[in-house]
């Protein structure tokens, strides 16, 4: 009987939308199914259903060859019609890196990426703070958690005028803020969410800290698989 | 009817490239105050009438063109 009522359970799944340029993708995969539940495909050029997801990651890369601004063309395909429906509905949605660049092009997260200070491309670990830990993601770690997790990007500096700065900052959206800033982020941010904390983005890479042979070091801790885990 | 659109970055948003460009010049002789990088984007419309091409590039720079927070545009006729 037990086994029955297993089998009839349905499956817990997550999409992860992909673009053509896309990358970390199969990380994300690997992701969750390592916290036990089913990855999905989703592709740009198709809307989908949203009810049959726990939640949605986009993941980072180079959508669209970062054609035009990073992001600006893939905020404007089919899929992120879906997705626009399915943060309405109060879906969790995780961008990561490109992921979070789309999201802001969308009008789904505040604020914009635009280039580093330095104008160079930054691939390092990078230490973080959580701040807001009532977000979808990472719900398990607690406000004034410091993290490291590797970061990779050219475009990746948190930029918002006076106005929104404030707000994001009044009203509990900035997620992740670096200890030392890597590329001139205002305030530091590394991560934001929209009001409802439903939908966040953060430049670091999650899914590059799983297991602790990623960061050289068998025996590291690694946090990675905390911010897929608090999906189920 | 072929219509520009200049594209660049809003004044109070650090314009790297720009930066890296006016340190060049100035490094070689070429004495500059400021310089700004954007971008131009050059659009060919099925459209004969000026007003009607306006307002239909108008619409595609909102729609994906430019960013409001971090741009400004402005449109380029060559009549």
């Amino acid at each position: 009987m037990t086994k029955e009522v297993f089998k009839n359970k349905p499956e817990k799944k997550v999409g992860i939308l992909r673009f053509l340029g896309t990358n970390c993708d199969r990380d994300i995969w690997t992701a969750v199914e390592s916290v036990e539940m089913k990855p999905e495909w989703l592709w740009f050029e198709d809307h989908f259903d949203s009810s049959d997801y726990e939640g949605i990651i986009v993941p980072g890369g180079f959508s669209y060859g970062d054609y035009l601004r990073a992001g600006a063309l893939a905020a404007r395909t089919p899929a992120m019609e879906s997705l626009r429906e399915a943060a309405q509905k109060g879906l969790p949605i995780l961008g990561i890196c490109n992921g979070f660049q789309i999201l802001c092009e969308s009008g789904l997260l505040p604020g914009a990426l635009v280039e580093n200070e330095s104008r160079k491309f930054v691939d390092e670990w990078s230490e973080l703070q959580l701040e807001n830990s009532k977000t979808s993601f990472a719900k398990e770690m607690k406000s004034g958690t410091v993290i490291q997790l590797p970061i990779a990007h050219g475009e990746g500096r948190f930029y918002a005028n006076e106005e929104d700065l404030k707000k994001i900052e009044d009203n509990g959206m900035v997620w992740w803020r670096y200890k030392r800033n890597p590329n001139g982020s205002f305030n530091d941010i590394a991560g934001v969410t929209n009001q409802s904390g439903n939908v966040a983005g953060l430049m670091p890479h999650p899914e590059r800290a799983l297991f602790g042979w990623m960061t050289g070091n068998q025996n590291a801790e690694v946090h990675g698989l905390a911010f897929f885990s608090s999906l189920g | 009817m072929k219509v520009g659109v200049k594209v660049m970055p809003r004044d109070v948003v650090l314009d790297t490239q720009g930066r890296a460009v006016e340190k060049i010049l100035n490094q070689s002789g070429h004495a500059v105050e400021t310089c700004r990088v954007g971008r131009f984007i050059e659009i060919d419309l099925p459209v004969k009438d000026r007003q009607e091409a306006e307002q239909k590039i108008k619409t595609m720079a909102e729609y994906v063109l430019y960013n409001p927070l971090i741009e400004k545009y402005e449109l380029v006729f060559h009549d």
